[in-house]
Formats: structure tokens, sequence, C-alpha cells
């Protein structure tokens, strides 16, 4: 016979779970995502050239996470066939940060409730919309909660302090350099300190993009060029 | 649980089409079509040769079914991605359905992947994409494609031919494919010549598709009613895939069929 469990109240079964998820993602470096007057800037401090943190997920579509890395590239790859899949069986305007947002978030909650150990992950969700009112970012956590937010959203262990160090501030009228400078300040404040470039990984969804593909990655000698610290 | 399907999830394919057979098989084009062949748009002259910079492909806008013209305007030559062009010859919805397909397969690669494909890659996968095809081929349904393209490889650009059942072939200065292609190949023989200037290739490309049209009815000449030029396509490593643009490839049209007039009434 084997023995009886131990009572464990929901709350506190739920409480252990995101106190487990939340050391897991404050472990990692941050992300900040930005719009800014002529897209959405993707920054992240992330050393590693290769290992990303920011993806494209499809033409207007990007994509921003911290926490497990192999948990969160699933994500990201399912992100990527979910989305390409809706494109080519309806059409790529069908494919919305909206409907994405929705899948991640069924699914992180899935596994936060129904699996033996939940996702360490945050992610951003952003979308580029063809006039700047109609952008959307998306923060979404462990537990499947989402947020969306007007102008900038931070994910990942110091993103309370790279919030309230950019608070107020509506980077949407900011031209991409301005924009560059604020997030790599942010980071930088809520981190170690000074940032080097070779830190930095970038990506911008563009709206003057030609093509359908807006996404672009920004390797070091763009970042440098717009830093002006 | 809703949220992604455990498919998405679990996959290890960066293949589009594997994904798309296992999780959505209905969105294929995959039918039960017999003697189909008579009554579906179809027809047209693709070339291709090597340029001094690069690959040039370029393509009539005729579809035609059975003696009726079915469309003026069908671009058979599209961009697979930023550095390889494809172009395709046959029953026309199968063909864009397969373009489609081809582009989505190499964009979804880059993105699962974060990487593109080599250019032999690229190609390997249309030769199999063909191959799955083969089905349809068989009611009449056939597409034959060209593919061409340039990676760090390969700067000087690569052409492959394909048949029906998924056989790829590199071809090493020029091709066509399509009703017209003979003609065509005919015209190529004559005009092309290693290492053509920007400029002259796009000549030559308009007079082999000039020629193709003047002898086989799919192939479409330039229109200069609907100011409907072939499509051109020039890729090479520096600025990747670009189409000339209507207007130059009619003034060149324009040129050619007055040398010609000239020639005809001297």
């Amino acid at each position: 016979m084997s023995q009886a469990p131990f009572y464990v109240s929901p709350e506190q079964l739920m409480k252990d779970r995101a106190d487990f998820a939340r050391k897991g993602i404050a472990r990692g470096r941050s992300v900040v995502v930005l719009r800014y007057d002529q897209g959405i800037l993707l920054l992240a401090e992330n050393p590693s050239p290769t290992l990303h943190k920011i993806a494209e997920i499809y033409d207007r579509i990007g994509f921003a996470a911290v926490g497990k890395y192999n948990e969160f590239e699933t994500l990201r790859q399912a992100g990527v066939r979910y989305a390409d899949l809706r494109g080519y069986s309806y059409h790529r305007t069908d494919v919305t940060a909206r409907g994405l947002t929705n899948a991640y978030a069924q699914t992180l909650a899935g596994v936060f409730t129904t699996e033996s150990k939940p996702f360490e992950v945050e992610l951003v969700v952003a979308e580029l919309g063809l006039t700047p009112e109609t952008d959307q970012l998306y923060r979404l956590s462990y537990d499947g909660s989402v947020i969306d937010e007007s102008e900038h959203v931070a994910i990942g262990g110091q993103a309370d302090a790279i919030t309230a160090s950019l608070k107020g501030l509506a980077t949407s009228a900011l031209t991409l350099g301005e924009v560059v400078d604020h997030g790599v300040r942010a980071l930088a404040a809520a981190t170690s300190g000074p940032l080097p470039t070779s830190d930095l990984e970038a990506a911008i969804l563009d709206r003057t993009a030609v093509g359908h593909r807006t996404f672009k990655r920004l390797d070091d000698a763009a970042i440098a060029a717009l830093r002006e610290d | 649980m809703s949220g992604f399907s455990p498919a998405f999830l679990s996959s290890t394919s960066n293949s589009f089409v594997e994904l798309a057979r296992s999780v959505a098989p209905e969105t294929l084009p995959i039918g039960e079509g017999r003697h189909l062949a008579e009554q579906v748009p179809e027809g047209t002259t693709i070339i291709c040769f090597r340029t001094a910079s690069g690959i040039l492909m370029a393509g009539d806008r005729r579809a035609t079914i059975g003696n009726m013209i079915a469309s003026h305007s069908m671009e058979k030559v599209r961009a697979a991605d930023d550095f390889s062009v494809i172009g395709i010859a046959g029953t026309a919805g199968v063909a864009l359905d397969l373009i489609r397909l081809f582009q989505l397969e190499l964009e979804h690669y880059e993105k699962i992947e974060g990487a593109r494909l080599s250019l032999h890659g690229k190609a390997n996968r249309l030769a199999s994409m063909l191959r799955g095809n083969l089905g349809l081929a068989m009611q009449g349904l056939t597409v034959v494609p060209m593919f061409a393209g340039v990676d760090d490889s390969t700067p000087a650009g690569q052409i492959f031919s394909f048949d029906v059942t998924g056989g790829k072939y590199e071809e090493h200065r020029f091709h066509a494919i399509g009703s017209g292609s003979g003609y065509a190949r005919g015209a190529l023989k004559k005009l092309w010549q290693p290492a053509l200037d920007p400029e002259a290739a796009v000549t030559v490309a308009v007079e082999a598709l000039f020629d193709a049209s003047d002898d086989d009815s799919a192939t479409g000449g330039p229109d200069f009613v609907r100011r409907i030029a072939p499509t051109i396509c020039t890729v090479d490593l520096e600025s990747g895939v670009q189409e000339i643009d209507t207007a130059t490839t009619l003034a060149v049209a324009a040129e050619v069929v007055e040398r010609r007039t000239r020639k005809a009434q001297s």
C-alpha cells in the first residue's frame, strides 16, 4: 500500500511553481522591446552571437524571450510553425500577433498547471502594424498571463528596474537612434554597468522595409552606428 | 489543452511541407482529377542564363487553355528567396501552388534553423517536392520548374532544370523550358555569350522570348497595348534578386521590334 500523499493546498502549489519559474527567469539577462517612429526595436543583452533571444516569427511579427534556452526555443519554433501554416492555409495577412499570443498563453498556462515543472520563460510578441497606431506589444509570463503594452516592454530578471527607468517615455515618437540609446541605457543601468556592443543583440521590425518580411537583424556595426553613448 | 497543437511543440522537422503533410494535409495540393489536362491553363517559355554578375531568368506572361488565352499577365518567374529565383512551366494552378509552397519551404527553414539552405540544398528540396507531385503529373497536370541562384560557395550562380519525376540537372550556360523552349534555346545558342553585361543580358532575354512567342502560340510577346512585359529577374551576390521594371523591359522590347521591322523591310 502506498502512503497517502500529504495535502498541499492549491494556493501553495501554484505559489511554489510560480516561485520556481520566477527564480529561473531572474537568473537570466533582460530583453527590452520598444516602439519607435518607423517600427519596433527588439534589444537584448546577449553575449552569444548564435543563440538568439530575438527572432522572426512572421512578416510583421517578432519574438523576444528570456529564461531557459531550450524551452523558449521550442516555443519559438512552435510559433513559426503556427504562423507559416496559418499563412499558407489562409493568407499572409491572416497571421496576427493576437492569435499567436493566445496560442502561447494557452500552452504556457497548460504547462504551468498540468506538467511537473512550469516553463521558466517570459516572452514578448510584437506586431508591426501597417500604421503606428496599430502596433501591438504583448508580454507573456510563465503562467500564461498576458499583458499588452503601448510603448515599451521589458522581460527578464531586471524587467522591473528597466520598466521603471523607461517610465513615462513615449518611445513611439522617437527615432531609432534615440530609442536604441534609451534601450541600451536602461539595460545597462539595470545590470552590471556599461554594455559593449558585442554583448547586445538587436533586431527591428521596419515599417519602411520593401517586401513582405519586415524583420531585420542589426549586426554589431549597425548597432554601434546607432549608439551615441 | 488548447494552445499549440502538440505537433508544433514536438516536431523536429525544419521542412514546412513535412509539417503540413502531418498536421494539415488538406492544405496541400493533392487531388483526384482525371483528364483535367485539357481544361487547365498552361503553356510558357522560361529562359535562364549566366551573366557577368550572376544569373538572369525571364519568362513570358501568357497562360492558355487549349486555343484560348486564359491570362495575359501571369507571373511565372518569381523570387524563391533573397538569392534565388524559380520559373515554372506547366499547369498553372499546380505551378503557382508549387511556387508558393517552395517559397514558404525556404522561408520556414530559414526561420526555424536561423540560416539559409545552400543552393544545392534548395534545389534538392524542390526536386523532392516534385517527386511528391508525381501523382498529379501522371494525370496530366505536369509542372516543370527551373531554379537558379547564387550563394556564398557559388557566387557565379548555378542553374538547375528538373523533370516531372524530380530529376535534377545542372545547366552550365543557358537553358529554356516550356512549350516555346525550342525556339528560345535556338535563339540563345546564337545570342548568348559568356559574361554578358546587365543591359546586353536583358536584350538577349527579350530577343529569345520574342523568338519563342513568334513561333509558339502558347507564349506571349511583349504587349505594348496593355503595357505587359516579360518578367525578367536577375540574381547576384551583391544585390540579391532584382526584378527589371516593366518600363525598362518594354523600352528594350520596342528597340528589338524596331530593329526587326527595319530588317524585314530592307
